[in-house]
């Protein structure tokens, strides 16, 4: 009995070491540098207790990056999880070449999101213009990259054209799980289309929804390749995202400690929003 | 009714397969033509295909190096993930009415929730401390972070599997580790497979790690090659677009023969 109690011991400990080694060490160290005035390439640094957090609260560009990242992960959370649903249904659906269709619809997610990123930049910047000259249409006939007011726009359709893949699988999972035998009682009952999603199939896959939510959520809220593909941050910093500022000011604009303090701040804030988004899903999936 | 076609869900379905293929379309056109070609419509299938720009991408990027990097830290990561994750995941799963264990499964899965820009900065210092930033140190960092989503994944599984199988192994004096890769290791097979794929879809695609973690050009991965070289494509739209697909089609080729097998272990891995 010790040996095999043993064994669990070996089997667990040295993953629990590397994990807290890579993982959970660096993210202390991070919550301690955000105490101090270290650059990142300085040998000195001091402690300067929560300066930098009351910094933080009054710069503009964190600001101004954290209203990017949210409108982009709200936007893109609401417009993947309502297409994928669409999608699955649609995949669902007695059509014929379902398989191909399938293949398709998840070629996206095996792709890498900035050479995506690349691939789109070119159409928002020579084709779109081109062709919007061409038909003579003024709003499509320049770079939508290029304006501070609708670069976000952009990003959101590069993340949604990737993202929707993933989250279609999910959808289309949960859907496989409902027995027939429900639809063809409801039609006999007279339930029309409508009601038969309304009262069927989007209760019966509430656990799968709260995921995608959650899931999206995270992942928008990370925003990082999309940006860093197609615009830099810029127009000025209209679409700077969170991790993009933290990287970009942590690395090279030697704010490694205040950028820190924004790290830390990220973390409660997706940590909240995880556990408000769960609470209420959930909640929903039971009265459902 | 049942085998009644869905005329309006495949016009739909169609009509959306376009967007997706599209962009792809554009791709495959601007690696193939010339300037000239371009000039001359933008759309339009290139006349003449011009190889010439696949073997100026591959000579400027150092293709094949970059090929090799990422085949080499996807492989390892893929391999030894399957290997030690699935193993902790064992021990965990059996043993979670412990303390200890119970712990170690909510530790890892709450650390899904750290954003990644927390460690970012301090885990840069680390391994160039611990002189880990090449490939082989990116590789362990892929099998040790990947920990988080696949304890959840597997012990998931795990449990669903009857104690009894294992049970009369151990009667028969296996140890704990026999029982482990003799009898629970080749049951994981179907969700080794949902494992193995999204962690070869995460570590092939990845950029953020790679950027932060390699410095030197010829470690570089194929996503970070093309990112490090796109300052000397911003004009050279045809040997970009060459690149990016060159960069693309190793996984594209595989999803090609495999993608039911891949759709299907995805799948899988959202219904436990």
């Amino acid at each position: 009995m010790r040996r095999r109690r043993m064994a669990f011991y070996i089997m667990t400990v040295p993953a629990f070491l590397l994990f807290f080694a890579f993982h959970t060490f660096p993210a202390l160290q991070g919550i301690y540098y955000s105490l101090t005035d270290w650059n990142g390439y300085r040998p000195t640094y001091h402690f300067i207790g929560l300066k930098n957090y009351w910094l933080l609260l009054n710069d503009e560009d964190v600001l101004h990056s954290y209203l990017f990242t949210f409108k982009y992960a709200i936007v893109a959370t609401i417009i993947v999880n309502v297409l994928s649903l669409l999608i699955a249904l649609g995949l669902n659906a007695k059509i014929p070449f379902r398989n191909f269709f399938r293949a398709v619809y998840f070629l996206p997610n095996i792709l890498s999101i900035l050479i995506v990123g690349f691939i789109f930049n070119y159409l928002f910047g020579q084709v779109i213009p081109e062709l919007g000259q061409k038909w003579g249409i003024s709003f499509l006939s320049s770079n939508i990259l290029g304006n501070e007011k609708w670069a976000w726009v952009g990003i959101v359709i590069v993340g949604v054209w990737q993202s929707i893949a993933f989250n279609t699988i999910l959808y289309l999972a949960g859907l496989q799980t409902i027995p027939d035998e429900l639809y063809e009682a409801a039609s006999l009952d007279g339930a029309g289309k409508w009601r038969q999603f309304r009262f069927i199939t989007f209760p019966l896959i509430a656990p799968f929804f709260t995921i995608n939510m959650v899931l999206a959520m995270k992942n928008n809220l990370n925003v990082f390749d999309h940006v860093i593909a197609m615009t830099g941050g810029g127009p000025g910093r209209a679409t700077e995202s969170i991790a993009v500022l933290i990287y970009q000011g942590g690395f090279t604009g030697g704010e490694f400690s205040y950028q820190s303090a924004n790290a830390v701040i990220f973390l409660l804030v997706i940590v909240t929003l995880t556990f408000i988004q769960l609470k209420f899903l959930q909640k929903r999936e039971m009265e459902m | 009714m049942k085998n009644r076609i869905n005329w309006t869900a495949t016009i739909l379905i169609a009509l959306g397969s376009l967007l997706i293929l599209f962009p792809l379309y554009m791709a495959v056109v601007v690696a193939l033509k010339n300037p000239v070609e371009m000039a001359r419509s933008i759309l339009s299938p290139p006349i003449h295909w011009h190889l010439e720009n696949f073997t100026r991408a591959i000579a400027m990027t150092d293709f094949f190096q970059a090929l090799a990097n990422s085949a080499m830290i996807t492989v390892i990561a893929v391999t030894f993930t399957l290997l030690t994750n699935s193993m902790v995941a064992y021990a965990i799963a059996r043993n979670l009415n412990r303390r200890f264990f119970k712990f170690l499964y909510y530790y890892f899965i709450s650390a899904m929730f750290i954003p990644f820009p927390l460690i970012m900065l301090p885990i840069v210092k680390e391994t160039s401390a611990l002189e880990m930033n090449h490939p082989l140190g990116l590789s362990l960092l892929y099998i040790v972070y990947g920990l988080s989503l696949n304890i959840f994944i597997y012990v998931g599984y795990i449990r669903s599997i009857p104690r009894e199988l294992e049970e009369a192994a151990i009667m028969d004096g296996a140890s704990t580790w026999s029982v482990f890769w003799k009898v629970i290791f080749p049951l994981l097979a179907p969700i080794n497979a949902t494992v193995g794929i999204l962690t070869c879809l995460w570590t092939w695609n990845d950029f953020m790690l790679p950027l932060i973690v390699l410095n030197e050009p010829e470690m570089a991965t194929l996503p970070l090659k093309q990112y490090i070289f796109q300052g000397q494509f911003s004009t050279d739209y045809n040997t970009a677009f060459a690149s990016y697909l060159l960069a693309l089609s190793p996984l594209v080729l595989i999803y090609l023969f495999a993608q039911r097998w891949i759709i299907n272990g995805v799948t899988k891995g959202a219904l436990k």
